[in-house]
């Protein structure tokens, strides 16, 4: 497979991959990271969000 | 400083003199359309929460293949609203597809997303945080909640 780096677009048998998750109330999130020679050459993130903003709202009683 | 999930306050109170279309099909503005609405990142040591009434490049993160003011939310889906009793409901909103900065090199730490509407005037609509992040020649994928009534983006709710 071809990795998109800093380098330029390399094949992935030259690289060391680092892969990582985090999971918890807020998010589940996973990153990839492809290095060369101790250099970060390539790093993305998927971000898949829990929470999300809510507002209530109110009608007010007459009378 | 620090960057805090909300719904902003601004947004409240801009619905209800219908600042915001969210909808292809909305009666109250003359043109059928949606209103166009985008999402930019902020660095961590940006103060992006409720109190947010626009868009600001202020903070915005910078880097190869990302343009200030975000990318461009896909809006297929129109707004819903479902009753949950006789004295209560849920109006909502979710984008109908996820926000991905793709080919993108942001060196400095962010962690927060601005939903905002660039056909009025940038204004604020939401803020959303999530865990520290760099890219490196990469791509940047927010995925989208499910669009309903107890997972959407965005939900307005009476109790």
């Amino acid at each position: 497979m071809i990795i998109t780096t800093t380098k330029g677009d390399m094949d992935e048998s030259l690289l060391e991959k680092k892969e990582g998750s985090v999971d918890n109330e807020n998010e589940y999130t996973t990153w990839d990271e492809y290095w060369l020679d101790g250099e970060l050459v390539h790093r993305s993130v998927h971000v898949t969000l829990k929470k999300s903003p809510f507002s209530d709202l109110f009608a007010a009683s007459l009378g | 400083m620090a960057n805090t999930q909300s719904m902003c306050t601004s947004f409240l109170g801009e619905l209800l003199s219908a600042t915001h279309n969210f909808s292809s099909a909305n009666p109250a503005h003359t043109a059928s359309t949606a209103d166009t609405f985008k999402a930019a990142l902020y660095v961590t040591t940006a103060t992006i929460n409720a109190a947010t009434t626009a868009y600001s490049a202020t903070n915005e993160v910078s880097g190869t293949g990302y343009t200030a003011g975000g990318i461009t939310v896909t809006n297929a889906t129109n707004p819903s609203s479902t009753n949950s009793s006789s004295t209560a409901g849920v109006g909502y909103w979710t984008p109908s597809g996820n926000l991905v900065y793709s080919s993108v090199t942001l060196a400095t730490a962010f962690d927060t997303v601005l939903i905002y509407n660039s056909t009025q005037a940038n204004k604020a609509v939401s803020v959303h945080t999530f865990g520290s992040q760099t890219i490196t020649a990469g791509t940047f994928t927010l995925t989208m909640p499910s669009n309903t009534t107890t997972t959407a983006l965005l939900r307005l709710s009476t109790t």
